[in-house]
């Protein structure tokens, strides 16, 4: 079992040194898929293996348990859909002068290092092991969403760096407190970061500190998931970084970061009572899809529209997640890995629009669909997955998380929640109908799809439906991570 | 070394580190932010030789000299390298707000890292954790410095002032954080400055200076 975890992080990691060595070539960019299909099989193999225990291994390092083996697949599935559709989007790129080899190389380097820390950042025991991680994607990400060096990419960059290092920064304090607490409850130095061991001294944890740590780490880790009040990077950087690197930081990273308050839950919840982190996941969640919602109904950008769309998303993770219960942690994860899938997709077919057009600006793009019955229909597939029309799985996790905060007392965040995903809704579906319906004006572009783009947005429409019709396989491991993240 | 000489030397420290996050705001020219960076580093690195000498503990001394290296020589030049491409004329750090507004909310802020930091204090009152307040202190006042300044090293070097701040949290609560998390730390932090100079080289190439606050053609 420690192989699989290891695989997970050293397959990328390998895979990233020869695309930086080798350079961009077909064999090196094919290298990088067949290193996240590993990232996904690891996560597989583990989510059978663990049978709900908890592994720890390689010196109190890495874990594996159910929530790791969700996230690894989540990791798993998006990277080997992007990095598909990245071989197709540098050699379009190097085909009409947009890059160069060097950066080309740089970026076939950076994507799986990307997979890499991510795997990292959820397989971690160490909370401060976590935290590097975390960073290291910011560090990386600063990279990609630059890569093409237009002004308004540096300028999405910049501001990404800047304020995600700060997020991340407040994030770190957040651990230092939890672990200076921790050594004060009796544990030893060495593994008071461990989540076990954090685990097993939290109801010891002095309450004060622990409370400040908490809603330190709430803010820096929300920060990086794109949650109020730090979510200004967010669309900046959604709408230009390249489409594949959009699909990982919309699809998998948002929810890398989250999935690390998930695991702190327990630990802050031991220490202060439930009451805390409850209160603080709902205020943030109800300001984010608040605001998300607000924003789509202004946003002319189709990328900023599918950013957007995320902020909502985490929003609702985030009161999801306030709510706490089996049954909202399973809905949650469920959730998480259907966002994933129909995100990726979405961002992927928006790609070879803007790639098309030379735009994003929805008004610049219409009557797709007559188009290109493969880019219209993957994006229409998509979006219908994403507003949680069945069969998708967005449906059934969105019901679950609605039943969830009736049980537990929300029933009036669900109604907030319910109105602002209507507002949400309608701003989607009609947006979306201008750019898919309607008549193909004189002199529209022709859409091109390279063909790893489009074998990749076939098997993402095609994971789309699958876990939409029949998500059985994963329902058990999503019930055994909400038995160890869930109450009551 | 006596007890009561420890604690001053302590607090000596904290006291450098926040004056030096008072005058980081206060100043304009880039240059003497970024030597006042270096000092910064100096007075983080000497929390943890004053603890090794007192406990004896060579390990805690070897940290201080790695972060004197760190802290104090290679991230302050790395930032000085950035503010040499400038042009002169062009080396001044603009802030939003006027220095004697930005004196008084540093004030302000110094007094609510004071609140903020009660709890830590109550848990365990040592010397070392009593100077911890500044070190809260520090990443308040290097935050309202990032918001206020629209140069881009001046962000830049107010995030460094924030790391400082909270490695000397870290280091006056719990004698510093495990070995593999300090290591990945202080790579994770090395990177970012990097990022942060070649974002500034290419603002720079792009735009002709630095400056963030043109930065305004995303929005909804």
């Amino acid at each position: 079992m420690d192989v699989l975890i290891a695989l997970a992080m050293v397959a990328p990691m390998v895979a990233a040194a020869v695309a930086g060595i080798g350079g961009w070539r077909r064999w090196t960019a094919t290298l990088t898929v067949l290193s996240c299909v590993a990232v996904l099989g690891a996560g597989v193999a583990l989510a059978i293996l663990t049978h709900g225990s908890s592994r720890i291994a390689f010196g109190d390092v890495l874990r594996a348990d159910a929530l790791s083996a969700t996230m690894l697949i989540v990791v798993g599935v998006v990277g080997t859909l992007a990095s598909w559709a990245s071989i197709g989007y540098i050699d379009h790129e190097l085909a009409h002068g947009h890059t160069d080899d060097r950066e080309a190389r740089r970026y076939g380097a950076l994507i799986p290092a990307f997979v890499a820390v991510m795997a990292l950042a959820v397989s971690a025991n160490n909370i401060g092991v976590i935290w590097v991680a975390v960073e290291a994607t910011t560090v990386i990400a600063a990279f990609l969403v630059g890569h093409r060096r237009t002004s308004t990419a540096l300028e999405a960059s910049w501001k990404y760096a800047v304020i995600c290092s700060v997020g991340i920064a407040v994030a770190f304090l957040g651990t230092v407190l939890l672990y200076f607490a921790a050594l004060h409850a009796g544990a030893s130095a060495e593994q008071a970061l461990d989540l076990d061991v954090l685990a097993s001294h939290a109801a010891h944890l002095d309450p004060a500190v622990v409370r400040l740590a908490g809603g330190l780490l709430l803010i820096g880790y929300g920060a990086k998931a794109g949650l109020v009040p730090f979510h200004g990077w967010l669309a900046d950087a959604h709408s230009q970084a390249p489409a594949p690197v959009s699909a990982l930081m919309s699809g998998v990273l948002l929810s890398v970061a989250f999935s690390v308050l998930l695991r702190l839950r327990p630990i802050v919840d031991d220490a202060v009572g439930p009451g805390f982190l409850r209160a603080g996941l709902l205020v943030v969640g109800l300001a984010t899809v608040l605001l998300a919602a607000l924003l789509l109904t202004v946003t002319a950008d189709l990328k900023r529209m599918l950013a957007h769309s995320s902020m909502e998303n985490m929003g609702l993770i985030a009161v999801a997640a306030a709510a706490g219960t089996r049954l909202a942690i399973a809905a949650l994860l469920l959730h998480v890995l259907g966002h994933g899938v129909g995100k990726t997709v979405l961002f992927l077919a928006g790609g070879q629009l803007q790639a098309a057009h030379h735009s994003t600006t929805i008004d610049d793009i219409t009557a797709v669909l007559s188009r290109s019955r493969l880019v219209g229909g993957s994006f229409a597939v998509g979006l219908l997955a994403i507003v949680g029309l069945p069969p998708f799985a967005l449906f059934a996790s969105e019901l679950g998380i609605a039943r969830s905060l009736a049980n537990s007392g929300l029933a009036w965040a669900l109604g907030v929640v319910l109105v602002l995903m209507a507002v949400a809704f309608a701003a989607l579906v009609s947006k979306t109908a201008r750019i898919l319906l309607g008549e193909p004006a004189a002199g529209a572009p022709p859409i091109g799809v390279p063909s790893t783009v489009a074998a990749a947005l076939v098997a993402g429409v095609v994971a789309s439906a699958a876990l939409g019709v029949t998500s059985g396989p994963m329902a058990g491991l999503f019930a055994t991570a909400a038995a160890q993240f869930g109450a009551g | 070394m006596t007890d009561p000489v420890y604690a001053t030397l302590l607090d000596l420290a904290a006291g450098a580190l926040l004056v030096s996050a008072v005058l980081i705001v206060w100043m304009r020219g880039l240059t003497a932010i970024i030597r006042t960076l270096a000092l910064q580093g100096a007075a983080l690195a000497a929390i943890p030789v004053i603890s090794g000498v007192r406990q004896g503990d060579s390990a805690l001394i070897a940290v201080g000299v790695a972060l004197l290296m760190l802290r104090a020589v290679i991230l302050p030049w790395l930032l000085a390298r950035a503010v040499g491409a400038e042009r002169e004329g062009r080396r001044d750090a603009e802030a939003s707000i006027n220095a004697t507004a930005s004196l008084l909310i540093a004030g302000g802020l110094t007094v609510a890292a004071l609140v903020v930091a009660q709890p830590l204090v109550a848990l365990s009152p040592t010397a070392a954790t009593n100077a911890a307040p500044a070190g809260i202190a520090l990443i308040l006042i290097a935050i309202f410095a990032m918001v206020i300044r629209r140069h881009a090293v001046g962000q830049a070097a107010g995030f460094l002032a924030l790391d400082n701040g909270i490695a000397a949290t870290a280091l006056l609560l719990t004698a510093g954080v495990p070995l593999l998390v300090e290591l990945g730390a202080s790579l994770d932090i090395l990177f970012a400055v990097l990022v942060f100079g070649v974002l500034t080289e290419r603002l720079r190439r792009m735009f002709g200076d630095t400056d963030v606050s043109r930065l305004r053609e995303l929005r909804d």
